[in-house]
């Protein structure tokens, strides 16, 4: 065995340990609770059916069709709904259950969004945001809703 | 004109159409009234103009191509505008409150019996997730409250487990002593403290 192989050896099973790693760390951060008509979450470049129950992650993007519309709850309960047409994207979400302290960022590309605030923008006003293409929306509490229409 | 110039071509045109769209857009944002009676607002900021505070039910704010305008919306346009989003809007959660004997992972004997509306909700709803929040009274420090906290947590979700709920779909977390049910200074027993809450969601 020459020297560099074996590196590239070791090389690819910690590249493999970290792949393993990431999958045991890929949290849940919400579920889909309502899906009707087309519903897709993008993960990594891959696209899986947005089915009722499918658990969420950081940096999913959710897709609903002409005739799809979806509702999701979060893990510090705060509730996201989308109508037709809309693309919503997870940007980033932490949340310390202990504390309540977190960050949940999200962005309304297009579409229609109804939200109700949760655990994480109770505790701290400000740490929850929604994104439009125009405008940065910081959420004291609690029900809204967004749109965008090209 | 080869065939990869008049893809190229048509890719172009697809392009302009999308950045013709974004001209044309318009972004509305409404605060809607608050059902259960917290506070509630919201700010929306735009580079370059002052941010916008929503605090009255129905106030909103619309961006078109004519700029930034304030208004007052109501049920109705609400209704026609964000109706989908809206009829698409999960379930509350519903909450339970079980109460724990002194210092112990023991439930008293009324919380016993409260278990059984747990598996009535639970049974109520499409995709039932649970989430079992352990709170203490403010006897002792933060350290230990907290690994009592969870540890009652724990002691309920096994429970729960036990009498049929799938692990995977129930979650413990321990608060410690974050969130009196009744305010009291530090290092009173409160009984009333002393409880784990659950979210049937």
């Amino acid at each position: 065995m020459t020297a560099s192989s074996a590196l590239s050896r070791v090389a690819f099973s910690f590249v493999l340990a970290l792949a393993v790693a990431g999958a045991a760390h890929a949290v849940d951060i919400g579920q889909i609770k309502i899906s009707k008509g087309d519903v897709a979450i993008e993960r990594a470049g891959q696209t899986v059916p947005g089915a009722v129950g499918a658990r969420l992650q950081s940096a999913d993007v959710i897709k609903t069709g002409s005739d799809g519309s979806v509702g999701i709850t979060m893990s510090d309960n705060s509730l996201l709904s989308a109508g037709p047409n809309s693309v919503l994207s997870l940007d980033k979400y932490a949340f310390d259950t202990t504390t309540n302290q977190g960050q949940f960022d999200s962005s309304l590309r297009k579409g229609s969004l109804s939200v109700v605030s949760g655990r994480i923008a109770k505790q701290s006003p400000d740490a929850m945001t929604v994104r439009t293409p125009t405008a940065i929306l910081g959420v004291r509490g609690t029900e809204f809703a967004v749109s965008v229409d090209q | 004109m080869s065939i990869s110039s008049i893809v190229r071509a048509a890719a172009l045109a697809a392009l302009i159409a999308v950045a013709g769209g974004c001209a044309t857009r318009s972004e509305t944002v409404v605060l809607l009234p608050e059902k259960d009676g917290r506070d509630t607002a919201v700010t929306v900021t735009r580079e370059g103009k002052e941010p916008v505070l929503l605090d009255t039910p129905y106030a909103a704010v619309r961006q078109s191509p004519f700029g930034q305008e304030k208004y007052t919306s109501n049920a109705d346009d609400v209704a026609k505008k964000f109706g989908p989003a809206l009829d698409a809007q999960p379930a509350r959660s519903a909450a339970f409150t079980l109460y724990f004997v002194e210092g112990k992972d023991e439930l008293t004997d009324e919380s016993k019996r409260v278990v059984d509306g747990i598996f009535t909700e639970i049974a109520r709803r499409p995709v039932p997730d649970v989430i079992v929040i352990g709170h203490t009274d403010t006897v002792g420090s933060d350290q230990v409250n907290d690994a009592l906290a969870l540890q009652r947590a724990e002691f309920v979700r096994r429970e729960l487990i036990r009498r049929g709920i799938a692990a995977d779909n129930i979650q413990a977390i321990g608060r410690g002593k974050r969130e009196l049910a009744v305010p009291t200074p530090d290092n009173v027993a409160e009984p009333r403290n002393r409880r784990v809450v659950i979210l049937v969601r």
